[in-house]
């Protein structure tokens, strides 16, 4: 996009051009040498700085041909203040799983952006997607296309399935348990329906980390979180384990911080030992001694449900629901327990109940006959503690 | 008519060979020197990623610039991590030298790995969400410049330590399990122009836009009113109908929450708490927040153990001593009073003064 206009002058903004960590100053101001709405957006941000306050709002719905999400529609709420800000709308384009890109894909991304849009990206947004910062009602559709043409989709927004994020699982890390990027393509593709075509109570997000470290922040903030884990026994090279207390490591100091005293250090016989009935798969061991332990063999997923931001009734750490489950290509167990859940939560849900509000509103035991899996042990910290069990009509005699 | 429904580019072909030639097989990796990681595989063969600092918030010069890098070291190779850094996917370990010699001449920063603070999670505030009560861009980017030798490796800290800034009580990210997040709040109920929303208002909506149920309608005004001891400043309201507005520049500001964590490492993941209830907006350098996390960092880091996250460190010491050790007020605010605040009130005779 051309421009001629000056930039009014930014004095409170230019403060923060300084300093070491990279500005995001500098790069509007990168973005405002060619684009209007970059200059606009500087203006408008320069303000809300002398202000204190925002100067966005939400405005008509606005989308492209065929998809219910995707872009989310802004506008300044000072169109005479900031006219090159007037319509300043966000596409949530879908990431490559794992974030992995080529050098050819971005610039033809960029080549894109800079002609329908700002110029200016979130790599990438807190849900996943690269965020394209800035564009105009009008631009939507023909940004679209372009974006088509080089294999680039839209992802989720409103009542839909979000973008599905990852970590770089085994592309490379040696603690994935799962092959996490394809897990993400395959369901991403097989969801297609559901990301672009809002037909829920409310958000709904899959995110998958390939192990308990969870790099990908699953269990806190998705609905249905699929973390890499095993069931057998932790893989053991006593060999490296003996060079690691060569170099300097304190065995004891190691096992004493194992959470479940699984962990036991053989002085005499300078050897490791792991009771696999007590490891609770903490990933201490193995996080500080990469070389010597690895993964079991036996791998696939815990599935945990419910986790969430604090609006509107708390905050939550993902519940456990199914404690481990195979996840292999085509991950049709994965795909026949999300059909269970989003039916469930469709049926159920109130507008805007997320998953584990509605879990909570209605109980778990609700929830697990209404999906079909058996209570475990596994689910709790502790079983109840009050007395108010309720029982079904079929489990007491009937009297009268 | 145009394509949809084709999902996200194939991740395969955005891979180098050397991962696709050692996808799964991958056995170790280790930190070679500060920001720099190499992992190795059972085949033998290594690949080295070198990761730099990035403002999240980029232009396509940015862009266009990391893939003239990426095409001189890594045959075009390269990736974002979760945190919003960039990564150099080197195969040829000949480049790395020239490769880090480049980044530094280019003034990237080069770090985040391993036992360092990495990159902030933050969200759009000013620069592009409607909600927002302040920018998360710009605390992030102070609270950055004061972190720097933490990021680059010059100052080492006992474990990881995650920051998040989020602009609003929405919490977009996963700033409620971060080691330290920074949060917009508002302090004071949102505000209805009757006036203008006996015109424009649509009152059902506006009534259901409630998650508290806290309004209800004022037939008189033809508008509505919201009942101060239901309403928890969320903002959902103001997004519905534009005649009610809760910003309000005098009285917003940011809250410092500690301790949470989301890995399984060692301990369960945590929620992160309150420490800080308010500090007032101070753009463009909000130096009250920037010292404010610099001081917990300081604090966290003097007194925990090695391999002890701050949730952890809390976790043993108890939070008595925290708030004395890190000489915070504790006040009212601390005390929860939303769902489950009973799980956090003590039960028990065993505390410490
Ligand atoms: S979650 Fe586990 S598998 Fe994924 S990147 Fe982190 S450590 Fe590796
Ligand atoms: S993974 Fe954790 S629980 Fe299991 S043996 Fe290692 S330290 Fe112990
Ligand atoms: S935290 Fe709030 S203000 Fe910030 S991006 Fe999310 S919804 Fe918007
Ligand atoms: S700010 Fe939130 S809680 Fe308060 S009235 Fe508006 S929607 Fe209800």
């Amino acid at each position: 996009m051309d421009v001629e206009k000056k930039v009014a002058a930014t004095p409170l903004l230019d403060e923060l051009e300084k300093g070491d960590w990279p500005s995001f100053v500098t790069e509007i101001k990168k973005a405002a040498k060619t684009s209007k709405m970059a200059q606009g957006l500087l203006e408008q941000v320069e303000a809300s700085y002398v202000e204190k306050t925002g100067h966005w709002k939400h405005g008509g719905i606005v989308g492209v041909k065929g998809y219910g999400g995707g872009v989310v529609g802004r506008y300044t709420d000072d169109p005479d203040r900031f006219p090159d800000a007037r319509e300043f709308h966000t596409m949530r384009v879908n990431q490559v799983p794992g974030f992995f890109y080529t050098s050819e894909k971005l610039r033809a991304l960029a080549d894109i952006w800079d002609k329908y849009g700002s110029g200016l990206y979130n790599m990438h947004g807190s849900t996943g997607d690269i965020i394209l910062l800035g564009t105009t009602t009008e631009n939507l559709q023909p940004c679209f296309d372009a974006l088509g043409e080089i294999d680039f989709d839209l992802g989720g927004s409103g009542g839909a399935l979000r973008t599905l994020s990852c970590c770089c699982g085994e592309a490379r890390c040696e603690k994935s348990c799962i092959d996490a990027m394809d897990m993400m393509y395959d369901l991403t593709m097989y969801y297609q329906n559901e990301m672009h075509r809002p037909a829920w109570p409310y958000k709904f997000k899959i995110k998958i980390s390939g192990c308990p470290n969870d790099c990908a922040a699953a269990s806190a903030r998705s609905d249905m979180a699929l973390i890499g884990t095993w069931r057998d026994a932790i893989q053991v090279n006593q060999e490296e384990v003996r060079k690691y207390v060569a170099d300097g490591m304190n065995m004891v100091q190691v096992c004493r911080k194992c959470p479940t005293e699984a962990l036991g250090w053989d002085e005499k016989n300078q050897t490791l030992s792991i009771k696999t009935e007590d490891c609770v798969r903490c990933m201490h061991c193995i996080n500080v001694m990469p070389k010597a332990l690895r993964i079991g063999k036996e791998r696939g997923i815990t599935v945990q449900i419910g986790g969430k931001a604090p609006v509107v009734k708390g905050a939550m750490i993902g519940w456990i629901l199914v404690p481990f489950m195979k996840a292999e290509a085509p991950y049709t167990e994965i795909k026949d327990l999300v059909s269970r859940i989003t039916e469930f939560w469709a049926e159920h849900g109130k507008n805007r109940e997320r998953l584990g509000e509605l879990v909570e509103r209605l109980s778990l035991a609700t929830f697990l006959e209404g999906v079909g899996l058996k209570p475990l042990p596994q689910m709790v910290s502790a079983p109840r503690a009050n007395p108010y069990i309720f029982w079904k009509e079929e489990e007491v005699v009937k009297n009268g | 008519m145009a394509r949809t429904d084709f999902g996200p580019p194939d991740y395969k072909t955005m891979l180098p060979p050397v991962i696709k030639r050692n996808y799964g097989k991958w056995l170790y990796h280790e930190v070679p020197q500060p920001g720099v990681l190499r992992h190795v595989s059972e085949t033998g063969e290594e690949l080295y990623s070198v990761r730099v600092a990035s403002a999240r918030l980029v232009s396509s010069e940015f862009i266009r610039d990391i893939s003239d890098i990426a095409e001189k070291y890594c045959d075009g190779f390269l990736r974002f991590t979760t945190r919003n850094n960039v990564e150099f996917l080197v195969s040829d370990k000949a480049k790395l030298e020239p490769l880090l010699k480049e980044l530094d001449e280019k003034d990237y920063l080069v770090g985040g790995v391993g036992l360092s603070i990495s990159n902030i999670v933050h969200t759009q505030g000013w620069i592009h969400c409607k909600s927002a009560v302040t920018d998360a861009s710009g605390l992030t980017k102070n609270i950055m410049d004061t972190m720097v030798d933490y990021f680059t490796g010059k100052k080492s800290v006992p474990s990881r330590c995650r920051i998040a800034v989020a602009c609003c009580v929405n919490m977009c990210g996963a700033c409620h399990c971060s080691d330290i997040a920074v949060v917009g709040i508002h302090r004071t109920i949102p505000r209805i122009n009757h006036e203008l929303a006996s015109k424009i208002c649509e009152i059902p909506n506006t009534i259901a836009s409630c998650p508290t149920g806290a309004i209800r309608p004022n037939p008189k005004l033809k508008s509505v009113e919201i009942n101060h001891e239901k309403c928890m400043m969320c903002g959902n309201c103001t997004v519905v109908c534009p005649a009610i507005k809760i910003m309000d520049p005098e009285n917003d500001g940011v809250s410092i929450w500690v301790g949470g964590k989301v890995s399984n490492a060692r301990s369960k993941p945590m929620f992160s708490r309150l420490a800080i209830p308010f500090i007032p907006n101070n753009p463009p350098f909000w130096p009250e927040v920037t010292d404010a996390v610099k001081h917990l960092v300081e604090v966290w880091a003097s007194n925990a153990r090695p391999g002890e996250r701050m949730g952890e460190w809390i976790g043993r010491i108890g939070w008595e001593r925290f708030f004395a050790i890190a000489d915070l007020p504790f006040t009212d605010k601390h005390l929860d009073d939303f769902t489950h605040a009973n799980t956090t009130f003590r039960s028990t005779t065993q505390f410490k003064y």
